[in-house]
């Protein structure tokens, strides 16, 4: 019977149902053309931006560009014993040409990070060849070879064959505190210099225990916000909007005040006999300044999500766990803390992901031992220049950071996420 | 909050245990605000309440640091001030005018990849804003807006349009698509149904969004640290400069000034907030 149903036609004798795709298509364009703006805006001013990131935490192009004829010539060469003579050769002219354009500073530098010591000997043989010292007539390789013991060791041409790719992770390695040894496998830098991996653990604790502690404090007053009549709970409510829509800087700079040496809070300890006045606890420039203020300006993001999670739960289901015979703290445990759930999974995530990428509070706050990850990118950026690396740091951070806005989206759904 | 008199003791111990760390929280997410207003107000120089200001002596207090601010020599707060504002109010315009765009489509059911596109409009609030700091200043660097305003203003409409599109597309939510069919139906054309018919309904949420770009971009340094030259500098700059170098009670004074404004701000979204409720027909 099904199959036999004659075709039904628009007044324009288009099957209906081609036109209704038809008005379908129309639709989700018409959608689509008003978030264009938007996403296009996006893409080309932080979504691009962020893959650049990409090729430059990569980029090694610089020697490759540099040394052209030196590679082709190692080509050959098997990277065990000293190279031959025309690798030398090509080394010289390439060189040269570096110092007719007074460039060869970056690569004494360049492979100096690569191998320590580059330095000395690229600026010994800029000398000499600006001195037109070397006869091009005689062999080149006995020729540098005399200009430094380093030239002749095979360590430092293995140096620059490993700089040949154009492409490196060596600055992801370095965030983890590893580097590519001389025969190119990778290894552990010592002990004594690990502090990347340091910063990692350390902004994983802070971030970590900030959101124990936001659970902690904002699960109780969410509970009390959720079930106050509504007229006390909405001034109450005001103590955790009035810190969310203030300045981030002025909530350091008050945690600033309180915590100093001659602080509010020290002087409040001296007051109650807890210290005595000439043995004040330093509270700030450490981890506790850190956490505490953290904490604090982290809160509101902890009780929003599970303030509007609670509103839903209807009182009437303690009451019924209660009635069953249940105590307050069995009912409490196995009606209510249950329903509150996706209300804790939204809000530990999005502190979480909040506290590993902060970067203001722990600098003013935190001093040597409060500093996070972001810090020190800040400081490749700003101080050292190394701009690839702070966008390798940067990168690991933020795949991380990605990772749990997925695991965030599973659970949650970013269109589920409340303001106010 | 009152207990029924049949309650147990140690329920009823429980309870004022319970109360006292609610009265706690509260009072750690509040009091640090409070301490900013009297010290601000110190005739002294230094961050510390004096031995005078214990004691409430009137010659303790002072308009002093109001004074420093707003008349100070080489004072940095004027143009700080003016730059902010108007990096804030251009960059919420622009992100009001992108975000209800894709609220707007977003909302639509014919929407395709909805949920992949949504993630996107709201990574720049999700990313550390370090991450987003350095690759905002590597493409305005390459396209010569560093240290421009026109390059802040970009900057910080990236950050703001998520908070727009999150609270319009919330609004949204609650939209009875009929009225504007009906509008189409008698005649009206889509720009015609969006300023009179969609944009009035919608109105509370797109401003409740637009409180929350304006706020970004005010409050926001991380970014701004990174594009800004001297000629840029806003008032988070310039605090974060202030605390990190010289504390000057100065800075309390801008602090206040601050709370004070966002005091304002706070009670414009609330009242914002229940008036959309209560269009939306949300009785709590």
């Amino acid at each position: 019977m099904s199959s036999e149903t004659k075709q039904i036609l628009t007044t324009d004798g288009i099957p209906l149902e081609v036109s209704l795709k038809k008005a379908e298509k129309k639709n989700k364009i018409k959608a689509f053309l008003l978030v264009a703006p938007l996403l296009l805006f996006l893409f080309i001013t932080y979504v691009f931006p962020i893959g650049e990131m990409f090729t430059r935490s990569v980029d090694d192009r610089m020697v490759t560009n540099m040394l052209p004829k030196t590679f082709k010539a190692m080509e050959s060469w098997d990277g065990k014993e000293l190279p031959q003579e025309e690798v030398f050769t090509a080394f010289y002219s390439d060189f040269k040409l570096l110092v007719e354009n007074e460039t060869q500073g970056k690569l004494g530098q360049r492979l100096n990070k690569e191998k320590n010591g580059f330095n000395t000997i690229t600026k010994k043989l800029m000398r000499l060849i600006k001195r037109n010292k070397i006869d091009e007539s005689q062999s080149i390789k006995e020729q540098i070879m005399k200009i430094h013991k380093r030239w002749a060791n095979v360590e430092y041409w293995q140096a620059i064959k490993r700089t040949a790719p154009p492409y490196t992770m060596a600055k992801y390695l370095k965030g983890m505190d590893m580097y590519f040894a001389a025969d190119g496998s990778i290894a552990q830098v010592d002990e004594d210099r690990r502090i990347h991996r340091i910063l990692w653990l350390r902004t994983l604790e802070i971030a970590l225990f900030v959101t124990i502690f936001c659970f902690l404090m904002g699960y109780p007053i969410a509970h009390l916000l959720a079930t106050l009549p509504m007229k006390y709970s909405n001034l109450l409510m005001i103590c955790v909007l009035l810190p969310f829509w203030t300045s981030l800087l002025v909530r350091t700079a008050s945690w600033m005040i309180l915590l100093q040496t001659q602080g509010v809070v020290n002087d409040f300890f001296v007051m109650i006999g807890l210290v005595a006045d000439d043995n004040r606890p330093t509270m700030m420039y450490n981890k506790v300044g850190t956490y505490v203020a953290m904490t604090q300006i982290l809160l509101p993001f902890m009780v929003l999500p599970l303030y509007s999670v609670m509103k839903t739960i209807s009182p009437s289901l303690m009451r019924a766990g209660k009635s069953l015979g249940g105590t307050p703290f069995v009912a409490f445990w196995k009606v209510y803390f249950p329903l509150t759930i996706p209300g804790i999974g939204a809000g530990c995530l999005l502190v979480f992901i909040l506290a590993i990428g902060y970067y203001i509070t722990p600098a003013l706050v935190g001093g040597a031992s409060g500093t996070l990850i972001s810090n020190q990118i800040a400081y490749h950026m700003k101080a050292t220049l190394d701009w690839s690396f702070a966008s390798a740091m940067g990168l690991m951070l933020l795949s991380g950071v990605l990772v749990i806005y997925w695991v965030y989206n599973k659970l949650v759904g970013v269109d589920n996420i409340k303001l106010g | 909050m009152a207990l029924p008199s049949y309650t147990e003791t140690r329920y009823r111990i429980w309870h004022y245990f319970y109360i006292a760390i609610c009265t706690f929280v509260f009072f750690f997410l509040i009091a640090p605000l409070f301490v900013i207003f009297p010290l601000s107000f110190n005739a002294e120089e230094f961050l510390v309440f004096s031995e005078g200001m214990k004691k409430l002596d009137p010659d303790a207090f002072s308009f002093r640091w109001y004074h420093e601010m707003v008349y100070g020599t080489k004072n940095p707060w004027g143009l700080a001030a003016k730059n902010s504002f108007i990096i804030a109010i251009f960059a919420t315009i622009g992100s009001i005018i992108l975000g209800t765009l894709a609220a707007l489509g977003l909302s639509s059911r014919h929407m395709p990849y909805k949920g992949l596109i949504m993630a996107v409009l709201i990574s720049p609030m999700i990313v550390p804003l370090i991450i987003s700091g350095v690759a905002i200043f590597f493409f305005m660097a390459k396209v010569g807006l560093a240290a421009t305003h026109t390059g802040i203003v970009l900057a910080h409409i990236i950050l703001g349009t998520p908070f727009v599109v999150i609270t319009v597309t919330a609004t949204l939510s609650g939209f009875d698509h009929s009225v504007t069919r009906a509008a189409s139906s008698l005649g009206s054309n889509p720009v015609n149904t969006f300023m009179k018919i969609t944009l009035p309904l919608i109105l509370p949420g797109v401003i409740s969004g637009g409180l929350f770009a304006f706020v970004t971009s005010f409050d926001e340094v991380v970014v701004v640290l990174f594009l800004a030259g001297l000629e840029n500098t806003t008032i988070p700059v310039q605090m974060w400069t202030g605390l990190r170098e010289q504390l000057s009670p100065t800075i309390l004074a801008v602090a206040t000034c601050l709370i004070i404004l966002s005091t304002l701000i706070l009670v414009t979204a609330e009242l914002l907030r229940r008036r959309s409720e209560r269009l939306r027909g949300i009785n709590r």
